[in-house]
């Protein structure tokens, strides 16, 4: 695996092509890690010029902003914006799609102005301009379904680049019955990731993952780390983790091509 | 004499009209305490909004049923009130049926109001019957108990009512045009109307008259007592929902404002020359509070949202928060916010003009914190709003007040936060260690 930094690159008096943000879950969260791997896996192998800010990268700021601290958000925001303004970063890809919205949304007003993709549409471009190739049948004929992040769908209208990915699999994508701009929460968002639910008669991620559920797939594909730790989370509280996997779209593509 | 009745018509109809617009004033008065926001760009899209969300009802059709019973009231809302046109020149000039002269053209648009009007009773019919006998869910959710329940039945009613006096005022013509009798000039097209006709058969002309006069009548007065109920109803959406989806939010859902005050207090510290322990100028003006306590502290597009909300509840049922039984409903928030912004109103009125401290404001006297904690700000109520009001706005605006003025968010979170300010990660990680992975197989 080949992850070169910015520093690295910088010491090298070289600039890649794009950065990945790779995100506070994506560097710390155990499980958000693989789906960091498996992209980083893709990333290699079509030979992306890539790098990422490594020890230099800091939270985005977005369940600060999310919760209402505005300041906090800010603070990161700046100095966040200080490092890729320093390294002139023209263009940022993340699998975050929290990461994604905040960067592309919100730090243009601060001052940092990049071109920023989600990684299912940069997955999405690399296989349409054939730098990977989807092949062989590992997921042929698989129930895919797959769970809209707020924060990629709605929030930003990203819906069609992950499900073409799938699609791509050969595998059988079902919709569930809240899909696309209806997308039910997976509840992580707004901060919910670090607190308690407050009192109601159910959690968020039992709802959405008993509408997954309902679509009888063998994989629940996620896009976002955040919802993929709540959906797994579902699917262990129905004692359905033996028949059904909860995978970012990253890791079906990486998986299938056998990185 | 011979005057009396245009005279009467026309007194009452200042009345009407006089009473609106003192209201209107009030109403506009009222969103204006809300602060300063620019949305003067974009004006094409803006408009284009306008005319595709509240002109064309896209986003009703979400939920077809709903949507399409909606589209044939506010049709026959809009077409049947060319009718009123006529009604208040004939009003006014003491004649009847003006615009007889148009002839086939008539008939024409009287018969397409007729079935219109017939159409605006079964979608009045099946709306009753969703509240009151179906019972939907967003329907009978605990903000909706008492006023805003009425409220909802009452603008059916009324919309019924109307309706049928506009047949029945049509009818008792038909019967006279069939008399020959005086002032009754045969025009227009009568296919719904003629059925009810039967039932005044053989009626005197002078019988006939007064039912199609007094029909007349209580039509207009109807109508003018509907316009004034508007500021006291939900159905003040019917005006509002044009200049809202106008104003509404073109930004990506996502997209939450920074804060300029924040800004430029970030900037002040990041400035290495600037003096910590400068004192602020004498002529300062008072630091900017942070977020929203209160109406006041929104702006005045989040306090027209507060006014065109119709309470319909798509955004509630759509809310994850709500569908898992938590407290924060986006529909409450709204209603709350027009609620408060009513009593700050009111206690203008009682004090020429200026507002009274009421000990009272907009958070925690009607929301609560564990509404505003519930909230995973995933746009759904956004998406779901049928006149682009957008609940998820004011919320943030109250967290942040919650948060920066108060320091009172849950301590979980306050964990959060502590760990982003130390290590840069929501967790006790240290920044170090952010590209350990890379190591680990």
């Amino acid at each position: 695996m080949n992850v070169p930094t910015m520093a690295s690159l910088f010491a090298e008096g070289k600039q890649p092509e794009v950065l990945f943000w790779v995100g506070c879950a994506g560097s710390f969260d155990d499980r958000a890690k693989k789906i960091t791997k498996a992209f980083i896996k893709i990333l290699n192998k079509a030979e992306v010029s890539f790098a990422v800010l490594g020890t230099e990268e800091s939270c985005t700021g977005d369940p600060a902003k999310r919760a209402g601290n505005e300041f906090l958000f800010q603070m990161q925001a700046v100095t966040n914006i200080e490092v890729m303004n320093a390294y002139e970063v023209k263009k940022v890809v993340t699998a975050c799609p929290h990461c994604f919205n905040t960067i592309k949304n919100e730090y243009p007003g601060l001052g940092g102005n990049y071109e920023v993709i989600h990684h299912t549409q940069f997955l999405k471009q690399l296989l349409d301009e054939g730098k990977i190739s989807l092949e062989g049948g590992t997921y042929k004929g698989k129930r895919i379904t797959y769970h809209d992040p707020c924060y990629l769908g709605r929030a930003n209208n990203v819906f069609e680049a992950p499900r073409d990915l799938i699609k791509k699999l050969d595998a059988e994508l079902v919709e569930m019955k809240n899909c696309r701009k209806r997308g039910l929460c997976c509840g992580a968002g707004g901060a919910q990731m670090f607190k308690e639910p407050e009192k109601g008669d159910k959690d968020v991620n039992i709802e959405r993952t008993e509408q997954a559920l309902e679509t009888q797939p063998e994989i629940i594909a996620a896009a976002c780390p955040f919802c993929n730790t709540m959906m797994t989370d579902g699917v262990k509280n129905k004692e359905k983790e033996a028949a059904i996997k909860v995978m970012d779209v990253a890791e079906l593509i990486a998986s299938a091509e056998d990185l | 004499m011979e005057y009396l009745p245009n005279i009467l018509f026309a007194i009452i109809l200042i009345v009407g009209i006089g009473f609106f617009s003192k209201n209107v004033k009030k109403l506009s008065r009222n969103i204006k305490l809300g602060k300063d926001v620019d949305v003067s760009d974009n004006k094409s899209q803006r408009w284009k909004n306008m005319v595709r969300i509240a002109l064309g009802q896209t986003k009703m059709v979400v939920r077809p049923i709903a949507g399409l019973m909606h589209i044939i009231v506010y049709v026959g809302f809009v077409i049947i009130n060319i009718e009123v046109l006529e009604i208040i020149i004939d009003g006014v000039l003491g004649t009847h049926r003006i615009f007889a002269s148009l002839g086939t053209l008539y008939d024409f648009l009287i018969g397409s109001f007729e079935v219109l009007a017939f159409l605006v009773i079964v979608a009045v019919v099946v709306f009753w019957i969703r509240r009151n006998i179906i019972k939907l869910k967003r329907f009978i959710k605990p903000e909706m108990d008492g006023w805003p329940k009425k409220d909802g039945n009452m603008i059916l009613y009324i919309e019924l009512v109307l309706m049928l006096l506009f047949l029945t005022m049509n009818a008792a013509d038909f019967q006279l045009q069939q008399l020959d009798a005086a002032h009754y000039t045969k025009a227009g097209a009568f296919p719904v109307s003629q059925i009810i006709a039967p039932l005044f058969d053989g009626m005197s002309v002078s019988n006939l008259i007064l039912i199609e006069r007094t029909a007349w009548w209580l039509h207009i007065v109807g109508i003018l007592s509907f316009l004034n109920y508007l500021y006291y109803s939900k159905h003040l959406h019917i005006l509002l929902a044009f200049p809202n989806t106008y104003y509404g939010k073109l930004a990506p859902q996502g997209e939450f404002n920074n804060v300029e005050a924040v800004t430029n207090e970030v900037k002040l510290m990041m400035d290495p020359s600037a003096d910590p322990f400068a004192a602020p100028a004498e002529d300062a003006p008072d630091p900017e509070k942070f977020g929203a306590s209160d109406v006041m502290d929104l702006n005045w597009v989040q306090l027209l949202n507060a006014y065109t909300c119709t309470e319909c509840g798509r955004c509630t049922s759509e809310c994850p928060a709500n569908q898992t039984g938590k407290k924060l409903s986006p529909r409450k928030i709204m209603m709350d916010t027009r609620d408060r912004l009513e009593e700050v109103g009111k206690n203008m009125d009682a004090n020429k003009g200026e507002f009274v401290a009421d000990g009272k404001q907009l958070l925690g006297d009607y929301i609560s914190h564990e509404e505003l904690w519930a909230c995973t700000t995933c746009n759904a109520c956004v998406e779901a709003c049928p006149v682009s009001i957008d609940p998820l706005s004011i919320i943030i605006e109250m967290r942040r007040f919650l948060v920066m003025e108060q320091s009172a968010a849950p301590s979980d979170l306050n964990n959060m936060m502590g760990n982003l300010e130390n290590n840069g990660a929501p967790w006790p990680f240290n920044q170090m260690d952010r590209l350990n992975w890379a190591q680990e197989s």
